[in-house]
């Protein structure tokens, strides 16, 4: 076991880790496969979600050409068509974007970042990522089980999803479906209070919480909402898998299921719909807060100048994680709760809108007055600021209780949630890779590959879902897998639609092309050495590159500033390391009350 | 370089788009007007802090982009900008909310002359139930239906003999008299769903659920299901027309009460209690 957890009172992990304290593996299988390194795991797990997310990518694909040209496609019958919809959400939100955020990068960066020498249970981190993939290989048998997989919608509400009436609804699908997500939630919990625990008891010396780069802070709270939202969907999970396999009745009234009685009584559907958007929402930003953090590095990094007000930034996202579990209910405007439930959801929800905003302003007031370099991290930070504000205005809409009456269940709400919680963190996703690649194989990722994968992605999926927005205005629901002769409905969004699959084809393929490009550099990219980026924080300071295990060598890195010192006045270059003393920091620009003044090393006690 | 343009042609895309384009709403017919007008102005305020947001970063990715020897400038924070900022947000997020919440206090406050009008969904069809010359609905249970009474009305109610039922046809609508729908559903969610009207709402098995509106202008229009309910869920259709007072009184009586369809002799057959009971268990 890595022993840098503290002992007693001694909150202040040594300097120096004698070799027998760390956990050193013994063969091939625990270094490479059983492995308890972070970072080891943190690739397992972005490999794991990317081959899943392949998955979910051609899963779109098939819906674009039956959405684009109905009819055209004999195998996309509805039921493929529900399924394919279901599949490819469930799979984009929970086991691609939440186990690539939080499994990938928040095991890779945060132990980096915080100047730990791995997580603090490193035993439990490996069973994490393991239970993970138990979890994505019982979702994917669900796609060869008799019935095939459950075609639910990724909401899954019942009773429709377990009854006969909806694809795998009788069949083993929505079991799978019920198991694998019962089983990831195992697993992230595992994962989860790792991150959690290292996050407040793994910091190196001098290394404040108000000096932690924004990256950890956006995946810290968002773990931390995760610990918590993700029980509800447990529970919710165990209780339909009761419904469903032992006729009990949490979620199933009286119904007449294709003209029989059924046997259930007294069940409330809309328990389920609580239970399950008490999760979902704070879900969004479970995604979005890691992204929130991760760009403002970007950004920083890029345009070598300090986050603009970095406390403001901190306080946004707690601010926005603690909201985020008071407005559930904006989901369920129509779904016949209350009606005066939506005053209070709607004021809550359109708060959420100020931290959030904050945030907005404050990466684009870092844009300005800085050395912007437009590296590809930086052209997916700047992709993500426009795509992310796109798809939060059109959250005021929705959030906007009667504004949402007319578009709830229309195409307008598939578009503003691809754009805001798709799309978005997706560039980050790209950014970050792009931005740390170098630090995991030592290797840049291909220039001229990047730019075009960059250009055709954002341009692509503006035009994918932009106008989408019109088309749910003109009243097309979601969920439908043909139009067919509506009387509302004119010859022009046949046209459009057929366009927007043309464009998610075009976005497809040029994933493939950044798939390509990661197993191309890993030989043929320039060397990159140890911080191409000239970035400050912990992670490009270490020993080698990719680090090695243990990260820091023989002595970890003591800390003495914020994780934003660019372009200092007086400083020799424009940036000064976070584990770098520096000159005095006498009259320098830490005096002038910026984050950087609070507590050095030398008043915190040390550990001495 | 070329990002700062394309961020300023996003902007002038996504305006003319909204301008220029041919997609937009289907004309209203019902009295949600203000749903429309909040919904415009909510374009507008949205439509102001897009642009601004964007074409600031375009002039920021400009004007400050890397040239040799340029250096950032050190600006950690600036409480007074960062409060600023704060405020107009929630000046702007209050203009948006207070006329949204004023609406939906009218969304959900249902006129006292309002018609009840009951819509019963099953997978994959609609249905509907009008109050009869009682102006009353009778009770129903979802236990109680059977092929002969597909609605599940309880045959002992007296208030339910008289009930309009007209199953898996057109429903009728007369104009400018205000109508609670009320929604139910006999297997899984439904939603009620006429782009025309702007109303809409889930239809949940073992509740019923409601909105209300004021039909405005006499025509056909489609009914569709907004909440997946299964492998027919694109299919659900329905019409509802409106129609004038003249029109929709000689539709009406064309219509068989609930007592006319189920007919004297199986009436006693119904009520048994003992079978519906034992239905149950």
């Amino acid at each position: 076991m890595v022993d840098v957890t503290p002992h007693g009172a001694d909150l202040i992990p040594p300097a120096e880790v004698g070799e027998m304290d760390l956990y050193h593996p013994h063969s091939w299988w625990t270094k490479y496969v059983f492995s308890q390194d972070a970072k080891v795991i943190a690739i397992q797990y972005s490999g794991t979600a990317l081959a899943i997310g392949l998955v979910a990518l051609v899963l779109s694909w098939l819906m674009r050409l039956q959405l684009g040209f109905p009819g055209t496609f004999d195998f996309i019958t509805p039921e493929a068509y529900y399924q394919f919809m279901t599949m490819h959400g469930m799979i984009m939100v929970i086991y691609l974007l939440t186990a690539l955020f939080l499994g990938g990068f928040g095991n890779y960066l945060i132990p980096l970042m915080v100047g730990a020498r791995d997580m603090v249970f490193p035993y439990v981190n490996m069973l994490s990522y393991w239970i993970y993939l138990l979890a994505v290989l019982v979702l994917v048998a669900s796609f060869f089980a008799p019935g095939g997989p459950t075609g639910a919608g990724w909401t899954l509400y019942p009773p429709q999803a377990i009854l006969s009436g909806t694809p795998g609804g009788t069949g083993p699908g929505i079991i799978l479906m019920l198991v694998s997500l019962i089983l990831f939630i195992i697993g992230f919990t595992m994962g989860g209070l790792n991150y959690v625990v290292t996050v407040l008891q793994g910091r190196t010396r001098g290394m404040t919480l108000m000096r932690l780069p924004l990256t950890v802070w956006g995946i810290f709270t968002a773990t931390v909402m995760a610990l918590l939202a993700f029980p509800a969907l447990f529970v919710a999970c165990v209780m339909m898998l009761f419904d469903r396999a032992i006729g009990s009745s949490f979620f199933m009234p009286a119904i007449v299921e294709m003209g029989e009685q059924s046997p259930h009584n007294g069940g409330s559907p809309i328990m389920f719909q609580h239970l399950f958007w008490f999760f979902g929402h704070p879900e969004v930003y479970i995604v979005a807060l890691p992204a929130f953090g991760i760009v403002s590095d970007l950004i920083s990094t890029h345009a070598r100048k300090n986050i603009f007000g970095y406390r403001m930034m901190v306080w946004a996202i707690v601010g926005i994680g603690a909201l985020s579990f008071v407005v559930w209910a904006h989901h369920m405007y129509v779904s016949g709760m209350h009606p005066y439930f939506g005053f209070f959801f709607a004021t809550t929800t359109l708060i959420i809108a100020v931290p959030t905003a904050i945030k907005v302003y404050n990466w684009v007031l870092t844009l300005w007055r800085g050395d912007i370099h437009l590296t590809i991290p930086m052209l997916f930070a700047l992709a993500f600021i426009v795509t992310f504000v796109n798809g939060g205005l059109t959250g005021l809409f929705l959030g906007n209780v009667v504004v949402d009456v007319p578009l709830s269940d229309t195409m307008f709400v598939v578009a503003h949630f691809h754009m805001v919680m798709g799309v978005a963190p997706i560039m980050v996703v790209f950014g970050a890779v792009y931005h740390w690649y170098p630090k995991m194989t030592g290797r840049m990722l291909n220039e001229w590959m990047g730019r075009f994968h960059f250009w055709v992605t954002f341009i692509g999926a503006y035009l994918i879902f932009f106008p989408m927005h019109y088309v749910g205005l003109v009243g097309v629901p979601r969920r439908y897998p043909e139009l067919g002769d509506t009387a509302f409905i004119p010859p022009s969004v046949h046209t459009l639609n057929e366009f927007i699959t043309v464009a998610a084809l075009t976005v497809g393929f040029a994933q493939l092309v950044f798939l390509f490009n990661l197993f191309w550099s890993i030989r043929h990219g320039k060397e990159a050495g140890d911080n191409p980026w000239r970035a400050t924080t912990l992670e490009w300071q270490t020993a080698g590159t990719p680090p090695p295990h243990g990260n820091f060598g023989k002595e970890l890195p003591v800390v003495y500033r914020w994780a934003y010192d660019y372009s200092v006045p007086g400083a020799p270059e424009d940036f000064i390391a976070q584990n770098d003393p520096g000159p005095a920091t006498q009259g320098g620009p830490a005096t002038r009350g910026g984050p950087a003044t609070q507590g050095g090393p030398a008043t915190q006690g040390g550990p001495a | 370089m070329a990002i700062a343009l394309v961020l300023v042609l996003v902007v002038i895309g996504s305006v003319l788009f909204h301008v220029l384009s041919p997609w937009w709403w289907t004309p209203i017919a019902s009295n949600w007007g203000y749903i429309d007008s909040t919904l415009v102005a909510t374009f507008w305020i949205t439509g102001a802090v897009f642009s601004a947001v964007v074409l600031f970063m375009a002039y920021c990715v400009y004007r400050f982009r890397h040239k040799e020897g340029r250096k950032a400038a050190y600006e950690p924070e600036s409480k007074k900008l960062e409060s600023w900022l704060t405020l107009i947000t929630a000046v702007g997020v209050a203009a948006m909310l207070a006329p949204g919440l004023y609406v939906w206090g009218q969304f959900v406050t249902v006129p006292k002359d309002a018609t009840e009008v009951e819509v019963v969904a099953q997978q994959w069809q609609w249905s509907y139930r009008l109050p009869g010359a009682d102006g009353k609905l009778g009770t129903s249970n979802a236990r109680l239906i059977n092929s002969d009474n597909p609605l599940g009305i309880n045959p002992e109610d007296p208030n339910g003999q008289d009930d309009v039922v007209v199953e898996a046809a057109d429903l009728h609508l007369p104009i400018d008299k205000p109508v609670k729908m009320l929604l139910r559903s006999i297997d899984v969610l439904h939603d009620f769903y006429v782009p025309e009207f702007r109303a809409k709402m889930d239809m949940v098995p073992g509740m019923v659920t409601y909105f209300w509106f004021i039909p405005t202008r006499t025509g056909t229009f489609e009914v569709l299901c907004a909440e997946l309910c299964g492998t027919g869920h694109g299919f659900m259709r329905g019409i509802v027309m409106v129609d004038t007072e003249q029109d929709y009184t000689s539709w009406l009586q064309q219509q068989s009460t609930f007592a006319q369809l189920t007919g004297p002799a199986k009436v006693g057959a119904l009520v048994d209690p003992a079978k519906a009971t034992a239905k149950m268990e």
